[in-house]
């Protein structure tokens, strides 16, 4: 799904042969006989920059034109009252908006809310994503585990952050951890389901070619099972960050002071249009960068899928 | 291949005593396998299937069996039995007398395919046996290296396995069972997924690296042309139940090399396992067809 890196990966060269000709003719021959795929590698990885501005770039160059063109009908929408069905009429226009942005941005405040938002997100996800690993794999490994866990799994899943507020004001010390355990949650369940999914589809054949060399089962763990769960684990750690970001605008609804969730909700309530789509839009975009981070973060564990250039 | 095999290399493969020594001397005296009426059960959800029955086989060391036969008719299931993963239900299973009673390194495993561990470099691949017999990492790396030069893949060490041809890959996986010098070789259809000409060159491959080693190997075929080519001996099974049905030397001349396969001696071998397997096959054919 992600071509343009797989593209920019391909770029590492096959290693020269260590001298003997023999060795280097033989290998050239096979490589060219019996896998295309060698030369389709060397091809890609000389993919001049022109090229890549009539296929890449230029798919760029689309995406973003895509965001102008609404942002555009959005201004003009809100400039004219725009009223059938949906109604423009209290929503301010995009100029308005960026003026308000300006005008946060030179100001304190606004940082010191993101600051508490990346704070709260950054310990719930480490948490969840230790946590939720190792009840995945555990899981994945053992029959006992899944039975045990699966259940509170299928019927806590379902429940929104929202709901679990009275609850974690409840049982949790400070509005802090409150807040966190609500994060927390949000992050946990796609970080289990896919740690499960990905440990389950171990290959046998890989198991058993390890137990033949000798492997013990934890190393089998280390050097079989998770990185063969890592393509998954990654997916469910991406979308994690998501709903992570998702759940903490839930979770701020009870923070008295700080937070971009808090920003939003308070705007809400002053009346403070621009402040209301400053701050959701904050929240999308530090939610998209959150996930860009972590699957460009966790790129190197998978290096070994991108280097065949197979799709 | 054979510039492949040059001084230096063999200087370097027997300069690893370290892990030789776990293994000891493979081609001499390790690497005895005996099964002793062996029957292998499965229980199935409609009832219990005789995989292997009544199996007798000794392998000496040094020697290259071929286990052939039609397929299902239990071959892979028995050489699972002297790899360690199924128990036999009856009977028993010894390497050089001890009892089998799980995967080891001193059998060292060669599957059909996809057995590479694709999030390893083909060294890491080949350094993880000796990894994982506890030596150090930098042994492990020139253990590997050795290995990989055998198989003529030196060039490709940082490569990962899905760059690699088939034929590659299935190099680094005789490389990677080899790096442990294990005393038996345990091959479950290595080639079965390879195209004729490549395998036909990976076969060739194959006996030069056994002449090196000489351990013992046990393959596992469905090819008539690959056994009689191979092998010392041919041990060729029946279909439901797998039994061993006969036991036939190979007595051709060795280094054996390509024209060995239009040769009259070649020709009689082949015709003879045909024949068997033929009866064997329509035999399985008419049970199949009373089941249906």
């Amino acid at each position: 799904m992600d071509n343009h890196s797989n593209a920019a990966l391909l770029t590492a060269p096959m290693e020269e042969t260590d001298g003997s000709p023999g060795v280097e003719q033989i290998i050239r021959k096979e490589a060219t006989m019996a896998s295309p795929m060698a030369e389709k590698t060397s091809d890609n990885a000389r993919l001049p920059a022109r090229i890549w501005m009539k296929t890449i770039g230029v798919r760029y160059l689309v995406r973003i034109m895509a965001l102008i063109v609404a942002v555009v009908l959005w201004e003009f929408a809100s400039r004219n009252g725009f009223h059938f069905y949906i109604n423009f009429d209290n929503i301010p226009a995009p100029s308005v908006v960026g003026t308000a942005l300006v005008a946060e941005l030179s100001g304190q405040e606004f940082y010191l809310h993101i600051l508490h938002s990346l704070e709260r997100v950054a310990i719930a996800y480490v948490l969840a994503v230790v946590v939720g690993v190792i009840l995945g794999v555990a899981m994945g490994r053992s029959r006992w585990a899944e039975d045990i866990i699966l259940p509170y799994i299928e019927l806590l899943r379902p429940i929104p952050a929202v709901a679990w507020i009275p609850l974690a004001i409840l049982m949790l010390p400070t509005e802090q951890s409150s807040i966190i355990f609500i994060t927390f949650l949000g992050a946990l369940f796609p970080v289990i389901l896919n740690t499960v999914h990905g440990v389950e589809q171990t290959s046998s054949v890989l198991v058993r070619a390890a137990r033949s060399l000798g492997a013990s089962r934890t190393a089998i763990l280390w050097h079989v099972v998770l990185p063969g769960a890592m393509p998954s684990i990654v997916a469910g750690l991406a979308i994690g960050m998501g709903v992570a970001w998702f759940s903490l605008l839930a979770g701020e609804i009870i923070s008295g002071q700080y937070g971009i969730g808090y920003y939003t909700w308070n705007s809400y309530t002053l009346i403070q249009y621009p402040q209301i789509i400053i701050g959701m839009l904050t929240i999308g975009g530090l939610g998209t960068l959150c996930t860009l981070l972590v699957r460009k973060g966790c790129n190197p564990l998978l290096k070994w899928q991108a280097k065949g250039g197979r799709s | 291949m054979s510039e492949v095999l040059m001084n230096d290399n063999r200087l370097a493969v027997l300069d690893h005593s370290r892990l030789r020594a776990k293994a000891g001397k493979p081609g001499t005296d390790r690497g005895r396998i005996s099964v002793r009426d062996v029957d292998i059960v499965f229980d199935t959800p409609t009832g219990s299937h005789i995989a292997v029955q009544n199996a007798n086989l000794t392998v000496r060391p040094g020697e290259f069996v071929c286990l052939l036969g039609p397929s299902g008719c239990g071959k892979s299931t028995l050489m699972n039995s002297i790899a360690g993963f199924v128990p036999p239900t009856r009977g028993d299973v010894t390497v050089d007398g001890e009892a089998v009673t799980e995967p080891g390194p001193d059998r060292g495993m060669v599957f059909q395919q996809h057995s590479l561990f694709p999030w390893k470099t083909v060294k890491e691949n080949v350094a993880f046996g000796p990894l994982m017999a506890g030596v150090g990492q930098n042994e492990a790396n020139s253990v590997a290296r050795t290995f990989l030069s055998l198989v003529g893949l030196a060039a490709f060490e940082n490569a990962y396995p899905n760059t690699l041809s088939g034929g590659m890959q299935q190099r680094v996986g005789i490389a990677r069972a080899l790096a442990n010098y294990p005393s038996v070789l345990l091959m479950d259809e290595p080639f079965g997924a390879l195209d004729a000409q490549t395998r036909i060159m990976m076969q060739e491959n194959l006996l030069e690296i056994w002449r090196e080693f000489h351990n013992t190997v046990v393959f596992v075929t469905h090819d008539i042309d690959e056994a009689v080519f191979l092998s010392d001996r041919i041990v060729v099974m029946s279909a439901s139940p797998g039994r061993i049905i006969a036991d036939i030397k190979v007595d051709l001349p060795r280094p054996r090399e390509q024209s060995l396969l239009t040769s009259p001696d070649f020709m009689a071998l082949k015709r003879q396992c045909l024949d068997l397997i033929r009866k064997e096959t329509l035999n399985a054919f008419q049970q199949q067809n009373k089941v249906g």
